[in-house]
Order: structure tokens, then sequence, then C-alpha cells
């Protein structure tokens, strides 16, 4: 099928205004040498066709799993106004709002956005998304590095492993210098921390909660991060700021994130958003769009694209970032979500995260076999040591319907035994008891 | 229209997580704690919903105006494709899944939906293999600038510069400097094409890559461009091909056949899959068999017996652009779109976007001023400069196209054109359609001449006039502040 409207007759009406016999005539400055060695595309399928190939797929994967995988990305339930909304085309088949007065209704939601962003982080300016959490954290330590203008990082390694890694592959040709900081019982080594700051670092990086489920408060750290004229970036899961300190309270700097977990699909790993919220003074090193109130010719309030002299399509290589489309539609989500939750849903959201994690774990330290990790306070994801290896137990334990958590062997090295379990709202009494007596038979 | 805050009704709820079915344990220690609950509002479901779908109308979009904004290829994006992206199966799976041990098994729709997109991209695009992973074209370009050094750091080559024309996307000489390069940028001809021979001063065996849209920026194929591949190897160079524009090309050249060596899609453009408001897009990326070992980790490979899964064992790729393997959601509408066109309906779709741009420009050329007087391929680039001597400028042309409906042009790009008109109808709008927006062009034409003023105090029938975008700039106000609505 094709979606071209039109008729023969139509088309030789357009040729014959354009001056040519036939529509080959129009690409003749590619030169003939150059026509395809092979274009080898199956022949068209109908909307039927296609659609029964791809229901068929997505048989294909596993869904009818109980989930207590996280590991940064999360199972939450999705009201479905967040579907309806997104799901209005008005909205998702436009694209960047250049023109303000057409797009009123994504600029302000988008100003809205901005923020709901910064009420959750405690901070004072957003934008209006960035790719995901990780981009995002690799955006907003380049902002340190500008702002600054020192290059070593120190990055604390209870930061989820996949962002380190992304990371290190943005700055391969870049001269940034990274102090790792390894975490001590699932928490950050203040001593260390401590012991590496100085007036060449930028930024001390830190996630709360870690990426093994400790929470903490950071902010007698941030004060001596700022001693010594430096950033105090924090990445943060935003569900969890409807109970947690936030970025803002601590003093942080820039709070960037994940923020999948506000109303957008798992998805096999994207769309997601990378959400950022900074101090007003470094508005100007913020990368992508953002969007400002203003009033039209006659004094009404009215919403732009605003500050894009920071922007590739007016900076060019003198930008603070190359990003030009962001995640706008998973943004809108976000938004949604949140509005639907208001102040009390958040909260409540957060609270059943915190209580069922913490069911969960009193359950897990009854039955043998099983460790429970308490060095310190954590909010939906623990850590546990199992009697023997996780990677194992995971593999069993799919078998009987449970995705039982995340195996820590596969980013760190030593910790075979142990495993990362998410517990969110989704999860009932009733399958909590079940991941635990299926667990107790496994060990 | 009110902010969603400015709609707050103290004590009204709606949403909720009804009760907790678990004891309730110590709570949180305090000093771990938020001080203050995030402020936001308290609304009903459809107070909500009332507010959005409000928002919603006041956008234009594809489904309700023609959008003829140029470079970004808002093509219609068949509904179809969004209900497939809905399946549960697709939607529901967790991306570490497929991480566990044996856990490929658990995601072999997925993994084979990005395993044959990818081997479609390669037939497509003439490469040898392609990542899924940047998240969108931009993305993808600074992946791919990033892989090409490291080709030419395992040569032991070490190179400063990445060449862009003048004309080229902002995006390609701000995701060069990223990668860590300087920019050196060579300016047009007055042909519309690359000044080749300043091109051939700049090259040398300093120069890592040459980036390049083909069809270029201002909407024409480069008929030299074998030449500049050509060249570019020569030193040692590679050739990045910038896939914007590859709507028009679609089975009439391969970036790969003419010799580039990286290549970037937006599927957003390309294959229909909706803009988003800005995003979610996908940006694939396409190498030539001497960088495939770069490429980022993880790929998805399919194995003898015909199963898909992850691999990870490329001891010289890059490492991790993205968290997994992609926006899995925008992959998979493109899938879709290129199964249902199939090889007839691609080259179809290019041929008519050709002819729909070309309409454009041969009905438009009388009226407004054509920097390279030539066929285009998918978009054609106009000149405001006549209007503007009258004080119409492209600004006033695209506020009054808002006035009657239509989306305005890309205008103000490419940079070097003065008052730039970038239009790019695409395949999917109707003859009827096209022509009103050319009768609309035709007017502002005319208008400019005898009555400037009416286009210029345009738009007067949106729900908003002309903003103050300097007052925006110099007083940023980005966010709504509680104290500030009690008044």
């Amino acid at each position: 099928m094709n979606f071209i409207p039109h008729s023969k007759q139509e088309v030789q009406q357009m040729l014959q205004v354009i001056g040519v016999n036939n529509i080959d005539d129009l690409f003749q400055d590619i030169p003939a040498t150059l026509k395809p060695k092979s274009f080898n595309i199956p022949a068209a399928k109908s909307e039927f066709e296609v659609t029964q190939i791809l229901y068929k797929l997505s048989l294909r994967n596993a869904t009818g799993l109980v989930n207590f995988v996280g590991a940064g990305f999360y199972d939450h339930f999705i009201p479905a106004a967040v579907d309806a909304i997104s799901g209005r085309s008005e909205f998702y088949t436009a694209y960047t709002p250049y023109q303000a007065e057409c797009a009123q209704g994504w600029l302000q939601a988008i100003y809205e956005y901005q923020t709901i962003i910064c009420q959750l982080t405690g901070l004072d300016v957003s934008n209006a998304s960035l790719y995901d959490g990780g981009t995002a954290l690799f955006e907003a330590m380049m902002m340190a590095v500008r702002h600054t203008g020192r290059n070593r990082i120190i990055l604390d390694s209870g930061v989820n492993l996949i962002y380190r890694t992304m990371l290190y592959t943005y700055t391969l040709n870049l001269s940034i210098e990274f102090v790792e900081i390894p975490v001590v019982h699932g928490q950050s080594s203040r001593q260390d921390l401590l012991k590496h700051l100085d007036e060449r670092t930028a930024a001390v990086i830190l996630q709360n909660p870690n990426f093994f489920g400790a929470v903490d408060d950071y902010s007698d750290l941030v004060l001596s991060v700022h001693k010594f004229g430096a950033l105090a970036i924090a990445s943060v899961y935003p569900v969890s700021l409807g109970l947690l300190k936030t970025p803002g309270e601590m003093g942080f700097d820039i709070a960037v994130g994940e923020g999948q977990s506000l109303g957008i699909p798992l998805s096999f790993g994207g769309p997601y958003l990378g959400f950022m919220a900074a101090k007003n003074e470094l508005v100007r090193q913020m990368p992508g769009r953002i969007v400002g109130s203003t009033v039209d010719s006659e004094g009404k309030r009215g919403f732009v694209l605003t500050l894009q002299t920071r922007e590739q399509h007016i900076r060019r290589q003198m930008a603070t970032s190359n990003i030009c489309s962001n995640e706008a539609l998973c943004a809108l989500r976000a938004a949604v979500f949140v509005s639907l939750l208001g102040k009390e849903g958040l909260r409540e959201l957060a609270e059943h995260n915190y209580q069922k994690a913490e069911f969960a774990k009193d359950q897990l330290s009854q039955i043998s076999g099983i460790e429970v990790k308490r060095s310190s306070p954590t909010f939906n994801e623990f850590t546990v040591c199992l009697s023997r290896n996780a990677d194992e137990v995971v593999h069993r334990m799919i078998e009987k319907g449970f995705a039982c958590g995340f195996p820590l062997g596969r980013f760190y090295k030593g910790m075979d035994n142990y495993l990362l379990i998410a517990v969110t709202e989704k999860r009932t009494r009733e399958e909590i008891r079940r991941l635990v007596d299926s667990l107790e038979a496994v060990l | 229209m009110k902010l969603i805050f400015e709609k707050h009704k103290e004590g009204r709820r709606s949403f909720s997580y009804g009760l907790l079915d678990v004891g309730q344990a110590k709570p949180l220690p305090k000093k771990y704690c938020r001080l203050e609950a995030a402020y936001l509002p308290a609304l009903s479901e459809l107070d909500v919903v009332r507010h959005y779908t409000n928002l919603s109308r006041l956008n234009f979009s594809v489904d309700t105006n023609f959008y003829p904004l140029g470079s970004c290829t808002m093509k219609y994006n068949p509904k179809f494709t969004e209900r497939a992206s809905m399946f549960e199966g697709f939607l529901q799976l967790h991306p570490l899944l497929s991480q566990l041990s044996g856990g490929g098994m658990l995601a072999q729709g997925s993994l084979e939906v990005l395993y044959e997109t990818e081997r479609l991209l390669c037939e497509i695009t003439a490469m040898s293999a392609f990542t899924m992973q940047p998240l969108a074209g931009a993305h993808g370009e600074l992946t791919g600038v990033m892989l090409i050094a490291a080709f030419h750091k395992s040569k032991g080559s070490r190179r400063k510069y990445v060449i862009v024309p003048d004309s080229s996307h902002g995006t390609n000489p701000a995701s060069a400097a990223i990668a860590g390069y300087e920019v050196k940028v060579i300016p047009t001809a007055s042909d519309g094409y690359m000044d080749l021979i300043a091109f051939k001063k700049q090259l040398n065996e300093e120069v890592a890559a040459v980036m390049l849209t083909c069809p270029d920026t201002v909407g024409i194929f480069n008929p030299h461009i074998k030449e500049i591949t050509e060249a570019a190897h020569k030193v040692g160079a590679l050739m990045y091909y910038d896939g914007a524009n590859l709507n028009a090309v679609l089975g009439k050249v391969r970036p790969g056949d003419i010799g580039f060596d990286v290549v970037h899609l937006n599927l957003h453009k390309t294959f229909g899959t909706p803009h988003g408001g800005g995003g979610p897009g996908a940006g694939p990326v396409g190498v030539s068999e001497k960088l495939v070992e770069f490429l980022p980790i993880s790929r998805v490979v399919k194995r003898n017996d015909g199963t898909y899964a992850l691999d990870y064992n490329y001891p010289k790729s890059i490492g991790y652009i993205a968290p997994f393997y992609g926006n899995f959601g925008v992959i998979l509408k493109a899938y879709a779109y290129i199964l249902a066109l199939g090889k007839e309906g691609l080259i179809k779709a290019a041929e008519v976007a050709v002819l729909n741009a070309n309409y454009c420009l041969a009905r438009l050329k009388n009226y407004y001023d054509l920097p390279f007087d030539k066929k285009c391929m998918h978009e054609c680039v106009f000149s405001a400069s006549r209007q503007a001597k009258n004080g119409v400028h492209a600004l006033d042309i695209g506020k009054y196209l808002i006035d009657k409906g239509f989306h305005p042009p890309t205008i103000y790009f490419p940079l070097i054109i003065k008052e730039a008109l970038m239009i790019e109808p695409t395949e999917t709008e109707s003859k009827e359609s096209i022509d009103a927006f050319i009768e609309t062009m035709i007017e502002i034409a005319r208008l400019s001449e005898e009555n400037p003023s009416l286009v210029k105090q345009a738009p007067i029938n949106m729900p908003i006039r002309r903003l103050d975008e300097a007052r925006a700039a110099r007083r940023p106000d980005l966010r709504w502040r509680p104290q500030l609505s009690t008044k």
C-alpha cells in the first residue's frame, strides 16, 4: 500500500506545468553511473498483512512474567488518560514549535512540563527534554566543564553503570579526566569523594537512589563540592521525588534523570525521556529547546522557543549542544501523568513503592539462602545476596514466571551472587508472596 | 489559555492508587525526605483531559493542516503503524530482560524487528551494517563522527578537522565539535553546489571527514558528488552522509554506491514515523565494511538456528551511545512502513515527493526569487528578497500563511540564502492542497506589492497575535511559580 493521492491525470497535469515529459526527467542530475546496484526490498504488503506480521512478532516477546527487574527502568502503571492525550494527532503529528502562533498548544504544554520538572527536582529552570537519562547526564557534565573551565570529573560508582559507560564513550576524544569512586557497602564513600576533590574538579556526579537502591542525603557533600568551586550533579529517579529530599534541597546545581517512570512504557528501551533541571545561573549553558512565556502585540500571554542563541541552528559549532529533535511527546506524557496524579497522587505513588519494597524485604529476609542488605535505607529497589549464583537463580525463576531481579554480576566483578530487586506499586502482596515462595524453592 | 497550575482547586482529587495491600513499614527517616511536597495542581481527570485536549486544538499538525516545513519531511504518518506500536508484547517489554542469562528468548519478537529493519536499511543505503541505537538524527551524527574518530585512531592517524559546507544543517558542525573536532566551512558557489575549488584547497591529511547532505540543503542533487567522495578518500578522509533528505532519492541513488562511509537516517522523516511535536525520532547510523567493528554495542545478530541474540563481543566498539537498542517504538513503526510500501512504494514516494516540489517550484518561480534556477529534488528553496524590498520578510509570509491555515515553510534556512523559504510538500499531499497553498503564496506576492501592511500584521485569525520574542529572551520566564499566581 502507499499513501499517495495523485491520479494518473493529475501526475500528467503536474508534469506539464513543470515542463517535462515524465518523472524520470526530474532525476536527470543523478548521473547514470550512480544508479543503485541493487534495491532488493520486498514487494508491498497490505495493511492487514503487515498488522498480522507485527502482531505475531509481538507474541514472540515474553509478557506474562511478573516483573521485579528495575535497574533504572521501572514497570509502573500508566493511567489511560495519558495514552488518550498523547494519542491526539494534533500533538503527535506536529513538529518542533518553531512557529509559535500555530503551536501554542505544544509550547504551553512544554512550559508546563518544564515547571513540573522544576517542582519535582526543587531547581529553578528546565528544558523541553533530552533523549534519555544517560545523554542528559553527559549534557550536564559538559555544562559543568564549560561553566567551570575545568575538565576533571569525580564520578560515583553508585551511578548506573549504563550511564557511566555512556559518559566514557562520549568523551573518548575529549580531554576529560574521570576519577571513579567505588561504593562501600552499596553507599557512596564520602571519605574517598572528599579526598579526590580539588580545584581542578569541574563536577561531582552522584545518583540518588543509587544503582544499588540506597537512598542518601548528600547535603554535606554538596557543601564541600561548592567549597572547591565545582558543580554538584545529581542523577535522580523522578518517582522517588514524591518522597525523597530533592536535588534542590540538597544544594545540587544540576539534576538529570530518566523520565520513563512518568507515564512512559518500557517499550524495550525507548523512546524514553531525558529530563534536566538546573540553577538559574546555568540557564545559558543548558542544551536543547527551552520554552518561555511572553506577550503578543496586544499584551496577551503566549509562549515561544527562547534563548535560542545557545542552539545549533544559530550557533553551529559554538552551540552548547548538537541536539535538535528531542523527546517532546514523552515529555507531554510525563506532564499529563504528573497532572493526573497531582501532589497527593505523586506522594501516594512514592509511598506505595516504598512500602511494597519494604514488605518484600521483610518477607525475603525470613527465608534461608537470602541476605537482604540493610546498610542504608532504600526506596523501591534493594540488593540481596543469594546463597548461589544469581544468574542461575534468575534463569530458574523465569521458568516459574518471574523476572525476579537484575543479577549484579553482569555489571560488577565479584557480585555474582547479588541480585537487585525492584518492587513498584504494580506488584501485589500476593505476587510478592509468590516471589518469595518460588525463590525459596529455587534456592 | 490558563496554565494547568492556574486551574488548581484545593482538595480536588482524581487518580488514586487505592489501598495499600501490604502493612505499613517504618517510614523513611525524615532526613532523607523532601521537606515540602512538590507543588502540583489538584484536578479532576476531566479537568486534565479537557485542558490538554483544548491545548492540542491550538496546534497545526500534519493531520489537520498542510505542513510543508522544508528539511523536516512532514509526510502523513500511517495509523496502522501507531496501532502496531501499541501491541502489548512490544510495549511492556523491559529492555534488561534480554540481557539476563538466556533472556534473548524473552525478546525474540523485538530483536527480529531490530535485525530485519537493519537489513532493510542496509539495502536501501548500500551500507554494510547499521546501529539502530541513535535516538535522533543529531544523535546519529555524533555517533557517526565518533565512529570516524575511532577508525582514524585505529590507523594511528591524528586528524583535526571536519569539513562541512556553509549550507549544512547546524547539527553537522555542532556534532563534529562535540565529538572533539575543529570545523572547516566551505562556501557555496554561485551554482548552488559546494565550491569545489575551495573544498580541494581545504582538503588534506588532517581532515577526518567531510559531512554532506545529499540531495543538499538547497534541494538540489550535486552531480559532482562522486568527484567529492573520491577526492576525500584520496587523502584518507571519510565521507559522512546526512540522511535528512533521503526521501528524495529512495531507490534512485544509494549513499554507499556513491562512496559514503557513514550514513545517518532520520526514520521520522523518510519512513513516516510521527515527529511528536519535536520528538521522539530515531537516527540509525549505517557504515561501510571498514567501520563495522567500531559500531556501538550491543548489536543484534541472527544465529544459525534462526533465533536472534544480543552480541557484545566487539572489542573495538566505541561502547554505549544509548542505554539500550534505540528508540524501539519508532524503529518498529518505520519497519511497518517499509514492509507496507515495499520496493515500488518507496520508489514512488521519492518520485512523487520530487514531483510535488517541482510543481511548487514551477508555479511560484515567477513570483519569488529562485536563488538557483534548476530542477529541484524533494524541496524547493525560494528567497523572499523581492518581497523584502517592500518590507515583507520571510517571517511575515510565514505568519500570513498561518492565518490561511497553512504551516509555514522552513524560513531563514539554509543560512546562505537571504530570506529563505524552504518548501517541502512531501508525496502524501494532494494536488488540490498544494494548489491552495500556491494560490496563497501568489496572493502574498501580490499583497506585498499592493498592500504590504496586510501581510505584516498577520496573523489575525489565530488565538494570539505575533509574540514578543525579544522580551522572552531578555526577561526569561521559563516556568510558572506559585507566588506569581495569587494575584
